[in-house]
């Protein structure tokens, strides 16, 4: 299966204890799909059931592909100003 | 217009001066700091860390919109990284138009999705030695809804702290 790399930033980074995981998924994997994996991995459970999920620097929605679609980066909450 | 994520103290009166052109007749100014305290606990400073690459884009695509909606390019905003203590200027946004009340609103605008949709978080360094990300409300239900409903971007329940 296709190696994704996922960006990790603030309370995240922090609670899976590194600045970005790598994860097995399907070529076809979504959005969605990658949240329930990376819930199921050791400190997953900080995140939310919908996490914001950028995907090439954009917001991306649930049902949004993954693979080979560019930067993948789960954010926390944002809390600039 | 311009936009930019920097790790230096912001000049407040350099962007008022940027969007203070003849054709003007109102600037307004937005200057965000660092407040002593949050949620009833002291503060002493706060670490801003970003997504550079996205906050840099978001923030564009912010001032791109604002540009469209209110009819001017003299829009400058700065957001600071870095640690700052009390009393700093985080953010600033300066906007110039001929009239007020388009100023003021592009102004509260971009301040609004600054906040919620650009990747920017703050760790809190409290009086009592502990530190702290801070968890605002915002969430993939707020800035997801955008994708799927448009014309649905209402954020509710904002603990407005710039």
């Amino acid at each position: 299966m296709p190696q994704l790399d996922v960006l990790l930033f603030a309370s995240y980074a922090d609670a899976f204890g590194a600045p970005s995981l790598t994860v097995e998924m399907p070529p076809d994997a979504t959005v969605a799909d990658l949240v329930t994996a990376l819930r199921s991995r050791p400190g997953g459970s900080v995140l939310p059931e919908r996490p914001l999920v950028a995907v090439d620097r954009a917001y991306a929605a649930p049902g949004d592909r993954v693979v080979d679609r560019g930067e993948v980066a789960l954010i926390p909450p944002v809390a600039g100003g | 217009m311009r936009h930019a994520i920097v790790a230096r103290p912001i000049d407040v009166a350099a962007l008022l001066a940027e969007v203070t052109v003849d054709a003007n007749g109102a600037q307004s100014v937005f200057v965000g700091t660092v407040r002593e305290q949050n949620d009833g606990r002291a503060v002493h400073g706060i670490d801003y860390a970003a997504y550079d690459e996205m906050a840099q884009t978001e923030l564009g695509r912010i001032v791109l919109e604002a540009v469209a909606r209110f009819g001017t390019t003299d829009i400058v905003v700065e957001h600071r990284l870095g640690t700052l203590s009390v009393g700093e200027v985080s953010v600033a946004i300066a906007v110039g138009h001929p009239r007020r009340a388009p100023a003021m609103d592009a102004v509260r605008y971009i301040i609004e999705e600054l906040k919620r949709r650009v990747p920017i978080w703050k760790r809190e360094h409290y009086v009592d030695g502990t530190r702290g990300w801070v968890e605002a409300t915002t969430s993939a239900a707020a800035v997801g809804a955008a994708h799927e409903q448009p014309g649905d971007d209402e954020v509710s329940g904002e603990d407005d702290d710039a």
